[in-house]
């Protein structure tokens, strides 16, 4: 009985994760590396869901926007998600809040919502 | 006492120094008698004896900091220390708001600014000497090299009647206060009545300024709500590199310039740029500030720029004893 089980967990999960890349949200990967992301800007549209897939090469990083109530921590080795569904048009910052080091002041990407 | 009377003895003061602001808790006493009675009064009112002194705050030294927005390096710091030394009136206190340092990810490099930090900072002549650490102090090692070099991140003491407290939003991973310290100073406020004059001194600043230039506090409300129980309470902080003011109920906060290099308004500049160096006016952006209590005279000629501004660093006094309910 245990071993069905298992091959039924891993077909769900394989069967998941094709659904949401064909169905699901939008993703888009973002890299965090002293002192930048990558990409430095995205583009969304107003009332579209993405999900943003956070990583980091390095060290410990933030993801902040207070308007995009964004508010996430990038461990390296980690990957960290967030889905938003931005309502209000606009170009906002993001920013990295975890001291991460000298250049820790300038690190930041945009985010335009048209 | 009428209003205009008590407006009259708070506008003179010293000089604002870097901020360096120059604090005088009761300007020129002697000029009036109705200032002694005002401090007597809110003695008794708060239950602390209230008597006059001089403080000095100092902020975002950077020391190590080698870059294009300032080549001069620690040149206004010490310039700065110089001034003090010089003040007609020997401080009894100075705050240092943090970013003692320019951080370096190399640890020794960070330990050898620290001590430079040190050795410049010894130089100045207070009977009190305080800091609370930057995020360029403290953002990488949770503030270990801080402690090692002044001991607690936070931390409180009384002078003469007012009660300061130093806060630490930098050591943690986020920019915030935390709970333990936000019960820490709930604890340590409590045995002030509600008329005590309060300082609080810290590096970022505890309010929503500017957050996309991370000019802010993610606890930072919780502490003001605390804060706010209070009638009297000045924040002084610094991370901004600029002058600025915000009142929010009873607690007013003012904003620090560096003595390493200046940002713009961020109300006015898309971008979180510091000022390019300028040979002409090498000092312009930093400290020093001057307050002059005669307005409209012309502005000294100084090697570091001076700003002539009214009530400039006297409003933290002003606010420190606008409630007295006297």
């Amino acid at each position: 009985m245990s071993g069905i089980a298992v091959v039924v967990v891993i077909l769900m999960s394989a069967g998941a994760a094709r659904k949401v890349n064909a169905q699901g949200p939008r993703v888009i990967d973002i890299t965090a590396k002293r002192y930048g992301f990558t990409p430095s800007t995205i583009t969304l549209k107003k009332g579209e869901t993405v999900t943003l897939r956070l990583h980091s090469e390095d060290v410990v990083h933030g993801f902040f926007s207070r308007p995009l109530k964004l508010d996430e921590t990038i461990e390296p080795g980690k990957t960290a998600e967030v889905t938003i569904t931005p309502q209000t048009v606009g170009t906002f910052q993001t920013i990295c809040d975890h001291f991460c080091g000298a250049g820790h002041g300038s690190m930041s990407m945009t985010i335009v919502v048209e | 006492m009428k209003d205009v009377d008590r407006r009259g003895f708070l506008r003179v003061a010293g000089m604002s120094i870097g901020i360096g602001a120059l604090y005088r808790t009761l300007p020129a006493a002697a000029m009036t008698g109705s200032a002694n009675e005002m401090l007597t009064a809110l003695g008794k009112k708060s239950g602390e004896k209230v008597a006059p002194f001089t403080f000095v705050q100092m902020s975002d030294t950077h020391v190590g900091f080698q870059g294009p927005p300032n080549p001069l390096g620690t040149k206004a710091f010490e310039q700065a220390v110089a001034k003090v030394n010089a003040l007609p009136q020997r401080p009894d206190l100075v705050l240092f708001t943090g970013d003692l340092t320019h951080d370096s990810e190399d640890k020794d490099v960070h330990a050898a600014r620290m001590k430079r930090f040190r050795e410049i900072a010894r130089n100045i002549k207070a009977d009190k000497i305080v800091y609370v650490p930057g995020e360029n102090d403290a953002g990488l090692d949770g503030g270990a090299l801080f402690r090692e070099n002044f001991g607690e991140t936070y931390y409180s003491l009384d002078h003469k009647g007012v009660h300061f407290v130093a806060l630490d939003n930098v050591s943690r991973a986020k920019p915030e206060v935390g709970k333990e310290q936000l019960d820490w100073l709930e604890k340590d406020l409590r045995r002030f009545s509600k008329a005590t004059p309060i300082v609080v001194f810290t590096h970022r600043p505890l309010f929503d300024l500017k957050p996309e230039w991370e000019w802010f506090t993610s606890d930072g409300d919780e502490v003001t709500n605390i804060l706010n129980r209070y009638d009297n309470v000045t924040v002084l902080y610094g991370h901004i590199h600029r002058d600025n003011e915000h009142h929010d109920g009873h607690t007013a906060h003012y904003g620090a310039r560096s003595l390493i290099f200046g940002f713009p308004d961020p109300q006015k500049g898309p971008e979180k740029k510091p000022f390019a160096f300028d040979k002409e006016h090498p000092f312009a952006h930093l400290g020093i500030r001057s307050l002059d209590e005669r307005p409209g005279e012309e502005l000294r000629k100084d090697e570091i720029e001076l700003t002539l501004r009214e009530m400039s660093g006297v409003n933290g006094v002003q606010q420190m004893l606008r409630n007295p309910k006297i």
